[in-house]
């Protein structure tokens, strides 16, 4: 079966019998591996994708289901950000996450920025006030991570939610993130 | 120029946030297949016949079993594991054969279609029964190993204590559950054999595949992909899984793709160790600690894999922080015809913390005391000795651990004012204090040998090799680190080299609290080399830094080549368990404050206060999620996880029924860092901090589940159900 989706900002066509999990159609034919496998059965959130902006498990989601629909992946998130290209590729709620401590093994960390994400959008963009941090842990409980305990998530998510609203990126990452802007890694997206 | 001490951005942080950091299960090769492995369906028996349905279409199926296995043992400490079961099957998940397909749905259709024939025996779960020979399980004794330590006369102090309390305690088995399932791509080629996965130790991963397929060193590279955390997990259950994607390389001579999906990783790989533990102790009625009696049982499931030395681990974690004069600590772990358990993040310490704190907790009960007063009065202190008789010579910062943890926790008026119920929820407040041995124990680092290389690289880079691998840690960001500061460069020119066999000295395995602390140490002295170099350069030619780098590079003297500098003045005695059982510790002191609803018996962790002596935290945001992290495994450890068994069989083996802690049930963390320097640590004195924070939270939260309620638990896990079941005994009693 054809299906015509847009993949972040892109028209893309795939070929696929429709029960294709959304995981297999991303991670295959589409070539973006950033959405990472962590159970199958919509337990770990580390699939998670924005479909037509809102966050889904994308293990549960049959591409035929995506037909003339929105998909937004990890590898979307800084492409998307209209000031990502002051950041080397990065969006701020990427770069908290390096500079915060909100990725360690970075497994669960895709599908962690993009319930982020969704979050800052209805928060910040939509309502223009911080996510309390209430709501940062509600809006990423569908996201098992093993690894930090959480609090560095925390903590990444709501310095993004700040810097989102004040800061010019340029300046943040001139300060923040000497790395990202040595190592240039707009080169990565 | 100090990077040391600095939060700096994570090295590979950048390619895990925009997705491009590659893992093994991103990364495909022209031709692979993908494997699977089929398992035994009963726990233990003798394996009689395998049938393949003779009206299942076989073409382009590859097709393993036992005789398809050169050497068949996965060669670890012991050689009774085989590859692929041939004759006797010891637990439910054994391997009997595996199968190859380049279409993943024909692999799970040809799997249907195998069969085996078993002759069942009867099979053992209760490691008691292990122990008295109910079954010889594992030849001779079903005994994986022993241990005593001794100091003083236990018995006869005991006999003549003031206050002699006693009690038994007992913990559970836990899942690591790394986000990314266990997994590997392997081939061979002209030049020998290929692993590439998610992998903690490569070199075991190399030792493995050099003794099954009988090669040497120069024809096996095992390289590590990005990890997706581990815990132990995949320390040595990755050689497994290795040698099977081998196998079937070897036979459909093509690339073959292993990746379990998540309910194989749960059923089939390793976990925590289940121990029992028996304790008697006698203190003054002032609460002066005298004597202790402990002894362990662990269960080591069907083979031995790692369980001598996490039992080790135990019996010299078991006497807790504490001054004692006598002690008496015996140790032994049995087979049950379960998966083998094996390491995962405290490596049998959090088992006998568990026990020696919920005893002392116990002892602070029946003395009346606040048990923070009595832990504190007698943990140990610089110029104290160990139940190993180790005397502590520094770097013991137990005392501003608990100072930090009970400040800001504001424990004495918490603990004071007793449980404040509210409604139908109580609060209440409880403590753990602990110590984590750093590194292997006792001549291990001298028998080990670790090697680290660092590389001049042209274009005054600097490039780290080292086997020491960073599954989510943080090794390649601090190393570069240390390197950095030590070769006086700043960070951007130093690179880490993904670890590889075939380009990577041994460093030893990522275990024990060591990568930091001791492969460290070793970046740290051969980068001191390098500048020495570079500097003497420098001096004789007068060229600037980056062209005197450069010279050094064309002459072949860019690499300095390194091996761990054992402290001399450790002894250890592995025959009397006696002497410097670790080179130093970390020391920590965990308050947990929770409110337990008296009608499901749910328990929320309200607050969590960890301090944590790291001797010198190179990375601080590193360094403390690390402690939040380890914390949380303890927390799920002791309120939502559990293995739920039937005869051999895991009933709950999916992420829908073994519950891990998320962003909601996590407590907001206070980590508090203190630093004691090691005088031997590197960059001005670091200590392991990997496993520390597993130790603690379990008895926290037990010893607050208490406080607020009453209920006091001996046995983890402390799920609703058992606090319910605790109170009702306690109601009936």
């Amino acid at each position: 079966m054809i299906v015509r989706l847009e993949v972040n900002g892109e028209r893309r066509l795939v070929d696929l019998p429709p029960l294709t999990r959304l995981l297999d159609a991303l991670r295959g034919p589409l070539g973006l591996t950033g959405t990472k496998e962590g159970c199958g059965e919509g337990e770990c959130g580390s699939c998670t994708v924005l479909l037509d902006g809102d966050p889904v498990n994308a293990c549960l989601v049959a591409t035929a289901q995506c037909e003339g629909r929105s998909v937004t992946t990890v590898e979307g998130l800084g492409a998307l950000d209209g000031r990502a290209r002051e950041t080397g590729g990065l969006s701020l709620l990427q770069a908290a996450f390096v500079t915060e401590g909100g990725a360690q093994c970075g497994i669960c960390t895709p599908g962690m920025l993009i319930a982020a994400e969704a979050l800052l959008r209805e928060t910040v963009d939509g309502a223009n006030r911080k996510p309390t941090d209430t709501e940062i842990r509600e809006a990423v409980a569908g996201n098992i991570c093993r690894c930090t305990g959480y609090q560095r998530i925390v903590d990444s998510i709501a310095q993004a939610a700040a810097l989102r609203r004040r800061v010019s990126p340029a300046d943040w990452v001139r300060e923040n993130l000497p790395f990202a802007k040595a190592e240039g890694t707009r080169g990565l997206l | 120029m100090s990077n040391v001490g600095t939060s700096v951005p994570r090295t590979d942080g950048p390619s895990k946030v925009v997705g491009t950091a590659k893992y093994v299960d991103d990364l495909s090769m022209p031709g692979m297949l993908h494997g699977a492995t089929l398992r035994s369906p009963v726990a233990r028996g003798i394996l009689k016949r395998i049938v393949k349905d003779p009206a299942f279409d076989w073409t382009g199926i590859t097709f393993v079993d036992a005789t398809d296995v050169p050497v068949n043992v996965v060669a670890l400490i012991q050689d009774d594991q085989p590859v692929l079961a041939s004759h006797e099957i010891r637990h439910r998940y054994e391997p009997l054969a595996l199968i190859a397909c380049d279409d993943a749905l024909r692999l799970a259709r040809a799997a249907r279609h195998v069969t085996f024939e078993i002759e069942p025996l009867p099979a053992i779960f209760d490691p008691r029964a292990s122990f008295e020979r109910r079954e010889i399980v594992a030849p001779p004794d079903n005994v994986f190993g022993r241990y005593r330590i001794t100091k003083g006369d236990a018995e006869a102090a005991l006999a003549s204590c003031e206050v002699v309390v006693s009690g038994t305690y007992s913990v559970h088995h836990q899942e690591q559950l790394y986000i990314e399932p266990q997994g590997v791509i392997a081939w061979f080629d002209e030049r020998g054999a290929h692993v590439h996965g998610s992998i903690q130790c490569p070199y075991y991963v190399q030792k493995g595949v050099k003794k099954t397929f009988v090669l040497t060193e120069s024809d096996v590279d095992v390289v590590q992909t990005v990890t997706g955390g581990g815990f132990g997990g995949k320390e040595e259950y990755p050689t497994v899984i290795s040698l099977h994607a081998l196998l079937l390389a070897k036979k459909s001579r093509r690339p073959v793709k292993m990746i379990y999906d998540r309910q194989e990783d749960i059923e089939a790989t390793t976990k925590r160790h289940p121990a029992e533990i028996g304790i008697v102790t006698g203190c003054d009625r002032d609460g002066t600690l005298r004597a202790i009696s402990i002894h362990v049982l662990m269960d080591g499931g069907a083979y031995v894999t790692l369980t001598p030395v996490v039992l080790s681990r135990g019996i010299l974690h078991a006497a807790g922080a504490y001054r004692w004069e006598h002690v008496l600590a015996e140790a032994v772990a049995v087979a049950t015809n379960t998966p083998p358990n094996g390491a995962f993040r405290g490596f049998g310490a959090p088992q006998t913390i568990w026990a020696v704190e919920r005893h002392l907790d116990k002892v602070a009960r029946q003395l009346g005391m606040d048990p923070l007063v009595l832990k504190s009065n007698n943990v140990l202190r610089v110029g104290d000795t160990t139940a190993t008789s180790q005397t502590l010579k520094e770097s013991v910062g137990i005392g501003e651990c608990i100072e930090k943890a009970r400040t800001a926790s504001d424990w004495d008026r918490k603990r004071a004012l007793g449980p404040v119920v509210q409604g139908r929820k109580a609060r209440g407040i409880g403590a753990c204090v602990f110590m984590h041995g750093a590194g292997f124990t006792g001549s291990g680092e001298r028998r080990l040998k670790g090697r680290v290389a660092l590389d001049l690289l042209l274009g005054g880079r600097v490039r780290i090799r080292t086997a020491s691998t960073d599954i989510g840690q943080g090794t390649e960001t601090v190393f570069s680190q240390i390197a950095a500061d030590a070769l006086g460069l700043p960070m951007s020119q130093v690179e880490f080299l993904q670890p590889s066999t075939a380009r990577v000295p041994d460093s030893g395995p990522t275990v024990a609290s060591r990568t930091v602390m001791v492969v460290g140490s070793i970046v740290e002295a051969a980068a001191r080399e390098l500048k020495e170099r570079i500097d003497a350069e420098q001096a004789a030619t007068g060229l600037d830094r980056r062209r005197a780098m450069d010279a050094l590079v064309f002459r072949a003297m860019g690499t300095a080549e390194h091996v761990y500098d054992t402290p001399r003045d450790l002894e250890w005695d592995d025959a009397t368990y006696r002497g410097d059982a670790y080179p130093v510790y970390g020391w920590g002191c965990d308050i947990a404050e929770v409110e337990v609803d008296l009608d499901t018996f749910e328990t929320k962790v309200l607050g969590f206060w960890a301090a944590a002596d790291v001797g010198k935290a190179i990375h601080p945001t590193h360094c403390k999620g690390q402690i939040e992290g380890g914390t949380l495994q303890a927390i799920g450890w002791a309120l939502h996880e559990q293995i739920v068994w039937k005869d051999g069989a895991i009933l709950n083996g999916r992420m829908t029924n073994y519950i891990v802690p998320t962003s909601l049930d996590a407590p907001p963390f206070t980590t508090l860092l203190v630093e004691a320097p090691y005088s031997r640590g590197p960059g001005g004195g670091a200590k392991g901090i990997g496993e520390l924070p597993m130790d603690g939270g379990a008895p926290a939260i037990a010893a607050a589940i208490e406080h607020a309620t009453g209920i006091s638990m001996d046995n983890l896990p402390c799920l609703p159900e058992d606090l319910f079941e605790r109170a009702r005994k306690g109601r009936a009693a």
